[in-house]
């Protein structure tokens, strides 16, 4: 049967209609074969312009539309809706692109008119051809994964978990908190960082609906949106944190001492150890990679006085497997390592820091309680110098991003260690000061203004020990004056990097990365906390540097997207799936590795290979790879190419 | 006499090249009008038949569009596209077509710009190479 086709040309204004001559082009397309109708009105996409398109199907017993407008990542639902109103298919409804790809771009309007004929006959040569469709529906596991344990991830599954949906939030680290629980007080406000961090790490391990397993991580990942199965290695912590009662007697006894993580380095921890005393689940945890050896023969003391025998050598690993509806990636950042800066002096100069470090130090539950000494012999120091984007901003030599929140931790610093020391000197070198947000500008005029830290806008070039003294050289810029510096201490705002494993883990959850390693989001403006892939959603500095604020409102964000997602009880697809001709396919499998998604399966008892259609997401790479053109991708068949590619070859 | 003007079928995929040739109109930068958008979800949908066909339906040049490596939305669509348009080329002469006429290029959708410049180039250049002159028994 032969299709009655309806083209509907839009002005958009003068968008269009000032390059393009639309009237023209509406003419000429009604003569085209298969077009029953076609006008052009001045927006389309107006609700008298929709009413338009859907009386003209009534009228004219159209069976398919053409509307010929801006790009389809506009309106293409649009219209696809108001096909739908009529009783059509909306798949039966294709957008010719003659803004965006033609008006737009082109001045001349002989030129442009005859580009627009030829792009909208290209899609009437489609949409002639185009299947009715039906959106593949997905069933949904209502229950969700949050992978990474800081601020986001709690945040995440803390909201997931309220909304009435089961989370199992996964945390590679023996306890939850990230790096907010490391941190001394937060900007602007000055809160105690663990005050308003450990209730909501408590909140996490008594809620119902959470399940917590931290000390573990995700090893494989398959299925899709909506219906992920994932495999989670749980390392042994060789404590039963159901028997063990925190009595602290087996850090005594252990012979080693490896350095603190929690600390940054600053103190040391014993082998087998509590991250910190706030450290949900709260239990001890014996580091495998630093203890002798689980034989008794080899160490065995911690067990030997062990009053509640928590201690278990022959824990195993354990794989444990969940099947989850969507998932969040929260996996955070790291700080880019000092050694990658020579110049700056590390693992020479004890008393040069990172800004981690100088938190802890910082810090009432820190090493020294709060009190602000050098590491080399415990004075307090009464010059200190900060060194804002190190790595930052240096594209040649480092990372060409700005970390975002070190103006800000930097005044904080320099702030927190004047009510420290309260006769010492602060001293601050920065590129720009960057105090975007809510009270942030007012805080950095704070510092400057009240605590007399004195800002040095240049970059230095070298930090060396001098007599018992960290000399600093740089330059001030705004004078033009060399400087030189006799410090106590240094302390080095490094470059925010995404997680160390953060690249692994996005490898198994097919999450593409930015250039600099980040998790790359679906748009840059209109999706931020979603993935390419569906039902991936990402939260907090894993995606990009932010600060708390952010990372709890991306957080968030990607549960109540979530949540969304699971108000229904099945998804939608897109059917512009791969499809087979099972009376020519020859069960040859050559589609089967080229499949990224693996949803070509071979079926033995036909001897086909077929399409599993939740699994396809419709790029038509195994279409190509079809050597006998069994294989079709719906609505983008061989058939639909090859026609575009005659009517836009076809002399004028 | 006139100018020759190539005729160019494009290829573009709905995710990078196109989306980019959509921020180039959005920031109504120019370029030549001899080429037409044919936008497929990934670039690796584009059979080296497509290609072929076009050159036998009189297109003086090829291109295709595709998201840069690793950025691929079908995580790695555009390396089978890459692999299958270095073949290609090496046919292509046997064909009696130049391999110039083909031309593959990254263009994300942040790349309005490089769109421009990537099909102003090939146009030029295919207007320097003249029209393709296929063996008669090759045309139909």
């Amino acid at each position: 049967m032969k299709k009655r086709t309806g083209v509907f040309v839009c002005h958009c204004g003068i968008n269009i209609a000032g390059t393009v001559d639309v009237k023209n082009v509406a003419k000429e397309l009604s003569k085209h074969q298969g077009v029953a109708h076609a006008e052009d009105y001045v927006y389309m996409c107006s609700d008298p312009g929709q009413k338009l398109i859907e009386n003209a199907i009534k009228e004219h017993k159209l069976d398919s539309v053409v509307v010929a407008c801006c790009s389809p990542s506009l309106h293409e639902s649009t219209f696809r809706n108001v096909t739908q109103s009529t009783g059509l298919n909306p798949y039966q409804c294709e957008i010719a692109n003659i803004r965006e790809q033609c008006s737009w771009v082109h001045k001349d309007t002989e030129k442009a008119t005859n580009k627009a004929k030829k792009i909208v006959k290209s899609i009437v040569e489609k949409v002639l051809r185009n299947e009715s469709l039906e959106p593949i529906s997905v069933p949904v596991t209502k229950r969700a994964m949050v992978i990474g344990g800081g601020i986001s991830g709690i945040q995440s599954a803390l909201d997931i978990a309220n909304g009435g949906h089961e989370v199992i939030l996964v945390e590679r680290s023996p306890s939850i908190g990230g790096h907010m629980i490391q941190l001394s007080e937060t900007f602007p406000t000055l809160d105690c960082s663990q005050c308003i961090m450990t209730p909501k790490m408590v909140e996490v391990s008594k809620h119902p609906k959470i399940k917590l397993m931290t000390y573990s991580e995700i090893q494989e990942i398959s299925g899709y949106v909506g219906n992920f199965k994932v495999k989670i290695l749980k390392k042994p912590t060789y404590v039963d944190p159901d028997v063990c009662t925190l009595c602290d007697e087996c850090t005594k006894v252990c012979p080693v001492v490896v350095p603190n993580e929690f600390d940054e380095g600053l103190t040391g921890r014993k082998a087998i150890y509590i991250p910190f005393p706030q450290a949900i689940p709260a239990s001890f945890t014996l580091d495998i990679d630093s203890c002798p050896g689980l034989v008794p023969i080899a160490c065995g003391k911690c067990a030997d006085v062990c009053e509640p025998n928590a201690i278990d050598f022959d824990m195993k690993p354990e794989i444990v497997e969940e099947e989850v509806g969507a998932i969040v990636v929260a996996t955070g950042y790291d700080l880019y390592g000092m050694d990658k800066i020579a110049e700056y002096g590390y693992g020479k100069i004890p008393d040069v820091l990172n800004g981690l470090q100088f938190e802890r130090l910082l810090s009432a539950s820190g090493p020294t309680s709060g009190k602000v000494i050098r590491p080399s012999d415990h004075k307090a120091p009464k010059e200190v110098v900060f060194i804002q984007c190190c790595g930052s901003r240096d594209p040649e030599l480092h990372k060409p991003y700005c970390s975002k929140i070190c103006c800000m931790y930097t005044a904080k610093h320099a702030m927190l260690y004047k009510e420290h020391v309260p006769d010492g000197q602060a001293y601050v070198f920065y590129i720009d000061i960057r105090s975007g947000g809510k009270n942030y500008e007012e805080f950095v005029q704070r510092a400057v203004e009240e605590e007399e830290v004195m800002y040095l806008r240049g970059k230095v070039s070298k930090v060396f020990q001098n007599n018992g003294k960290v000399t600093v050289w740089g330059v001030d810029t705004l004078t033009g004056k060399e400087i030189e510096i006799n410090a106590d201490m240094v302390v080095l705002a490094m470059a925010m990097v995404p997680s160390n494993q953060s690249n692994e883990l996005a490898k198994k959850l097919k999450i593409a990365l930015d250039k600099d390693g980040f998790l790359a989001e679906a748009h840059p403006k209109l999706r931020p906390v979603e993935s390419v892939t569906g039902g991936l959603f990402l939260a907090g500095a894993g995606q990009a540097p932010k600060d708390i604020p952010e990372a709890v409102a991306q957080a968030s964000g990607a549960a109540s997207k979530v949540q969304a997602m699971f108000s229904s009880d099945e998804l939608h697809q897109e059917p512009i799936v791969a499809a087979v001709d099972e009376e020519m396919c020859s069960g040859c499998k050559l589609c089967i590795p080229i499949c990224p998604y693996e949803a070509r399966v071979f079926d033995k008892e036909k001897g086909i290979v077929s399409v599993n259609e939740v699994l396809c997401e419709g790029c038509g790479s195994c279409i190509v790879a079809c050597p006998s053109g069994a294989a079709q991708q719906k609505n983008f068949t061989d058939d639909q190419i090859y026609s575009m590619v005659d009517i836009i070859l076809k002399g004028d | 006499m006139d100018k020759f003007e190539p005729k160019i079928v494009s290829f573009a995929c709905n995710w990078c090249t196109s989306a980019g040739a959509d921020l180039a109109g959005t920031s109504r930068m120019e370029y030549l009008p001899n080429s037409i958008i044919i936008r497929v979800m990934c670039s690796s949908r584009v059979d080296p038949q497509h290609i072929l066909w076009a050159f036998k339906k009189g297109a003086d040049g090829v291109f295709i569009g595709g998201c840069h490596p690793g950025d691929c939305h079908y995580i790695d669509g555009n390396y089978k596209t890459l692999r299958r348009a270095k073949l290609l080329k090496k046919l292509l002469k046997d064909f009696g077509i130049e391999p110039e006429r083909l031309c593959l290029e990254w263009v994300s959708a942040a790349e309005g710009k490089k769109f421009v410049s990537v099909i102003n180039h090939f146009t030029e250049e295919m207007r320097t190479l003249g029209p393709l002159k296929l063996p008669e028994e090759k045309r139909i």
